[in-house]
């Protein structure tokens, strides 16, 4: 192309009627759900010194849907939800947020004011502070150096996290060193911490990991609650736990979807009985 | 034996008072005030020959203390507050400590040896002809300030804001931060930068038209650097008490949770940075007066690290434990200096590997655990408040 044409392609696009220009677009909007889905993942291509980690990857998720990815270790799990919070830049693809957001034009602290909360594989929480003060960082707001110098609890807040404290059943450690908190304690605090944020979208990496059965039953029961006011995408490796929560469960294969469907379809479905039962049997 | 116990219980009603927020502030900040106001009392209105009285030199030396102890404050407020391991805080506080020496070469005037109304002694020296362009205005007391501020702060900002930004953390840092100062050493110690070579600047005569050498001016530093102690004291605890503080710690102990919740934690990092090298400006700018010379050996790494040495001894993470640890390894060092010169330095490794690896919080920690112990009480209702780690003190104590 000369650069003639070029240039010419350029000035086009700055005519365009039906788009804003993007340096005017303010950065902080609300996600457009009109279509009912709420994150199109589209030829995402990601690779670490040569090994493709993920591999012309699509997904679509629905607004207030309750997705489960499985995977085995390496399907690129971990990997996607570092590209949709904004932690790993990928080579090509493209990922948006409803209609509206351009994931990857934005970094990890603009993504999750856009309302996409992220729980670790391994529980993180503010050790040094009591749970009520990890669940008033985490609250929704401004995140500015100055406003936080100045910023008192409001009422309205104050309830905020006493709500967030009954759903997540901590009311009486609030007080509490997050440190001192067990381990699925911990895990739960991190869900609450999220909750605090009001997201859109909630990913959440092995909520269940090293929890007893009672607290893993407890937190399927919240995971299905949040579902429908929130979009919830869980990746997990306990089956049984999938199974009681997931209503549509993809699976990844080396970096790519292998199947997508009920827990049922999945498992009947030929190309999963054979990486993964195949090897099994 | 009531004597006794009533002292005992006297002493842990005081020490469970400084457990409670802002009383340890109060503790801290009166008892300052009280000692330097004596000190100073007694160095102006007794004679030299009674026994209370307090010579001019002990006077400079409290000074001296309380400068080095605002520098610990500083350097505390970024490692232990927020993980960032500075050990290169003396570059700032030399910076300052330059500012002030600009101002003060300046007050000189035509009383220098050469007696040139205009030059410094070092320049006429060098036979420079006229006044370099950095150095005008720096005759003006409020420019000289403002610029051994702007100066400090503009540096950690472009440093903070390069390095943070592109996320160096940890041990990098540090060595960053330690080339950082070094490199400013070896700068300063150039005749060519026009800042007095390795003599720096010394010989002063007098600040704001009082002589230096006066006791009176020498009692007036002592009050204006524990007023300076106890004001950026204050301002410290407020703000790490306040969200913004809960932020900075939550970027310590978690900083890739405080980024996925929304926080820009470069920006947290940066202007904590500024701020303490602000703090740190402004102790070496009290310095100079009270010590009479800056050199380009503050800028050297092994006083930088000394600060964190001063800081892990007196407890990280609590703000009167810089303050006291600066003071009491000052204080140390004074003595250990006089009886044996040689010693100091294994005394201080010695002391530095003590702490690590006894008392991690140091002596704030070892003072929490105490208090703890002596005001332990059965209904565990309200000592829920107060968690089981030294960090508990970082906070409660601040």
């Amino acid at each position: 192309m000369s650069p003639i044409n070029h240039f010419a392609g350029q000035a086009r696009e700055l005519m365009r009627r039906d788009t804003t220009w993007p340096f005017l677009v303010t950065r902080r909007r609300p996600v457009d759900v009109s279509k009912d889905i709420i994150l199109y993942l589209e030829e995402l291509n990601v690779s670490f010194d040569g090994f493709k980690a993920l591999n012309n990857l699509n997904l679509y998720v629905n607004d207030g849907e309750l997705r489960c990815l499985i995977g085995a270790n390496g399907a690129g799990k971990t990997t996607l939800m570092d590209v949709i919070t904004g932690k790993t830049a990928c080579d090509s693809g493209s990922a948006w947020f409803g209609q509206n957001i351009d994931l990857l034009a934005h970094d990890e602290a603009e993504i999750a004011g856009l309302g996409i909360g992220r729980k670790f594989q391994k529980p993180t929480v503010f050790e040094a502070h009591t749970v009520f003060d990890n669940l008033e960082l985490s609250l929704r707001g401004y995140r500015g150096v100055w406003r936080a110098l100045t910023a008192k609890l409001s009422g309205p807040e104050r309830d905020r996290i006493e709500e967030v404290l009954s759903v997540i059943g901590l009311e009486d450690a609030r007080y509490q060193s997050a440190g001192a908190l067990s381990h699925g304690q911990k895990q739960w605090l991190e869900i609450g911490m999220l909750l605090a944020a009001e997201p859109r979208l909630l990913l959440v990496d092995e909520p269940v990991a090293g929890m007893t059965a009672e607290e893993t039953e407890r937190t399927a029961e919240l995971l299905i609650s949040l579902a429908g006011k929130h979009t919830v995408i869980v990746v997990e490796h306990d089956m049984e736990f999938v199974r009681s929560i997931a209503r549509t469960v993809t699976v990844l294969h080396q970096g790519a979807v292998l199947a997508e469907g009920t827990m049922d379809q999945v498992q009947n479905n030929r190309d999963v009985i054979e990486v993964y039962l195949g090897e099994d049997a | 034996m009531s004597v006794l116990n009533s002292l005992a219980q006297a002493s842990s009603r005081l020490l469970a008072a400084m457990r409670q927020p802002g009383r340890g502030t109060s503790w801290l900040v009166g008892i300052l005030l009280v000692v330097t106001l004596a000190m100073s009392a007694a160095n102006l209105l007794l004679p030299a020959d009674s026994p209370f009285y307090v010579s001019t030199y002990t006077i400079t030396l409290m000074g001296k203390y309380l400068c080095f102890a605002m520098l610990a404050m500083a350097v505390d407020i970024v490692w232990g507050y927020c993980g960032i391991l500075s050990l290169g805080h003396g570059a700032f506080f030399a910076l300052g400590g330059y500012g002030m020496g600009m101002y003060l070469m300046r007050q000189i005037g035509d009383r220098g040896v050469y007696g040139n109304p205009d030059l410094p002694d070092f320049m006429v020296f060098l036979n420079w002809q006229e006044l370099p362009w950095y150095w005008f205005g720096m005759d003006q007391f409020w420019f000289a300030i403002f610029m051994a501020l702007l100066v400090p702060g503009t540096l950690a900002f472009v440093f903070g804001w390069l390095a943070f930004r592109s996320r160096v953390t940890g041990v990098y840092l540090s060595i960053m931060t330690q080339a950082l100062t070094y490199a400013l050493m070896l700068a300063f110690f150039r005749n060519e930068m026009g800042f007095g070579g390795n003599n720096g600047l010394t010989d002063f005569k007098d600040i704001l038209g009082f002589d230096l050498q006066a006791d009176a001016t020498r009692v007036a530093l002592l009050l204006v650097t524990t007023f300076l102690v106890v004001l950026t004291f204050l301002a410290s605890r407020t703000i790490v008490q306040s969200r913004l503080g809960r932020v900075i710690v939550a970027v310590r102990d978690a900083e890739a949770r405080t980024r996925f919740l929304g926080y820009r934690t470069e920006h947290y990092k940066v202007w904590l940075f500024v701020y303490s090298a602000l703090i740190a400006a402004v102790a070496g700018m009290l310095y100079v007066p009270q010590v009479g010379i800056i050199n380009p050996g503050e800028f050297s790494p092994l006083n930088s690290i000394e600060v964190v040495v001063w800081v892990a001894v007196g407890g990280r993470g609590t703000l009167y434990g810089a303050i006291v640890g600066a003071l009491l390894v000052n204080y140390a060092k004074t003595r250990f200096t006089a009886l044996m010169p040689d010693a100091w330095l294994f005394a201080l490794g010695a002391l530095f590997v003590i702490v690590t690896v006894y008392l991690p919080r140091g002596l704030a920690g070892l003072f929490g655990r105490a208090t703890e112990l002596m005001y332990r009480r059965p209904d565990t209702g309200k000592d829920k408040t107060t968690r089981d780690d030294g960090l508990s003190v970082a906070e409660v104590g601040a």
